[in-house]
């Protein structure tokens, strides 16, 4: 291993060990996308019907309430991964990637928040 | 990348130089049902979630908007957009364990998912309107 060009200080030392990092956090937030997604789209025909009564009635029980903060946490997390590969493809600009990538950060989990919060509401009795 | 005299390079072919195969079509599906999933889908699953959280005169107002014809509209694209996606990407999984990638194999499996994405969109509203 030398210690003069860039090549030569990572030769020999493999691969950086964190590449797939983001790869793999998109499959595992892909199964939890499919998994909760199909439960929401079950209880959509499941359900009597969608008036504001029975939707509420059905969010407030423990495990659609648990399977709904699961679908917004996996969903917002697994879009924010495929809109950073969007960002990178397309904004070639350092600063204006930066800043992207810093909105993009910001919406998701701000999205995740009120999501979460407002299935908590929900199902500790707010309108129950 | 784009620094000053760079700009005149020469690009690399992309979408009009190849020629239109079903596994260029399914790729770019996937990221453009994603994507459009991501910023209409995820608006309307927060508009739902807050609509029920703040009581049944916010609900009411979404109810009204997703009921017309152009609300309905939004709704079939996004259950078109989510089962779609749905269908690349277990194609997606399929091709990630290493299995798919022969010629005649992935063509098929590129020309079943976007067609299995309509046909679950066709059987999921059945569903919800024949309940």
């Amino acid at each position: 291993m030398g210690n003069g060009t860039s090549i030569g200080r990572v030769r020999g030392l493999g691969s950086a060990k964190t590449g797939v990092h983001h790869w793999l956090l998109q499959r595992f937030t892909a199964i939890g996308n499919l998994l909760t997604g199909l439960f929401l789209a079950a209880s959509f025909v499941m359900l009597p019907d969608l008036t504001y009564a029975s939707v509420v009635e059905w969010l407030a029980r423990p495990v659609p309430a648990v399977a709904m903060i699961l679908l917004v946490v996996t969903t917002f997390w697994h879009a924010r991964l495929g809109l950073q590969v969007l960002v990178e493809d397309y904004v070639h600009e350092h600063a204006n990637k930066f800043a992207c990538i810093a909105a993009l950060n910001l919406a998701a989990c701000g999205g995740i928040a009120f999501g979460v919060f407002c299935v908590i509401r929900l199902a500790l009795g707010a309108h129950a | 990348m784009a620094k000053d005299g760079t700009r005149n390079r020469p690009l690399s072919p992309h979408l009009q130089i190849w020629r239109w195969g079903p596994h260029m079509f399914v790729s770019i599906l996937h990221r453009v049902t994603g994507d459009g999933m991501a910023f209409a889908g995820l608006g309307l699953l927060l508009w739902w979630l807050g609509a029920l959280a703040s009581g049944p005169e916010a609900y009411a107002l979404l109810t009204k908007c997703m009921t017309s014809p152009l609300g309905y509209v939004v709704l079939v694209g996004i259950s078109w957009a989510f089962f779609s996606h749905m269908m690349s990407g277990l194609r997606h999984f399929v091709l990630d364990i290493g299995a798919g990638f022969e010629l005649k194999a992935n063509k098929t499996f590129s020309i079943l998912a976007p067609i299995m994405g309509v046909v679950v969109t066709a059987a999921f509203w059945a569903l919800l309107l024949l309940r």
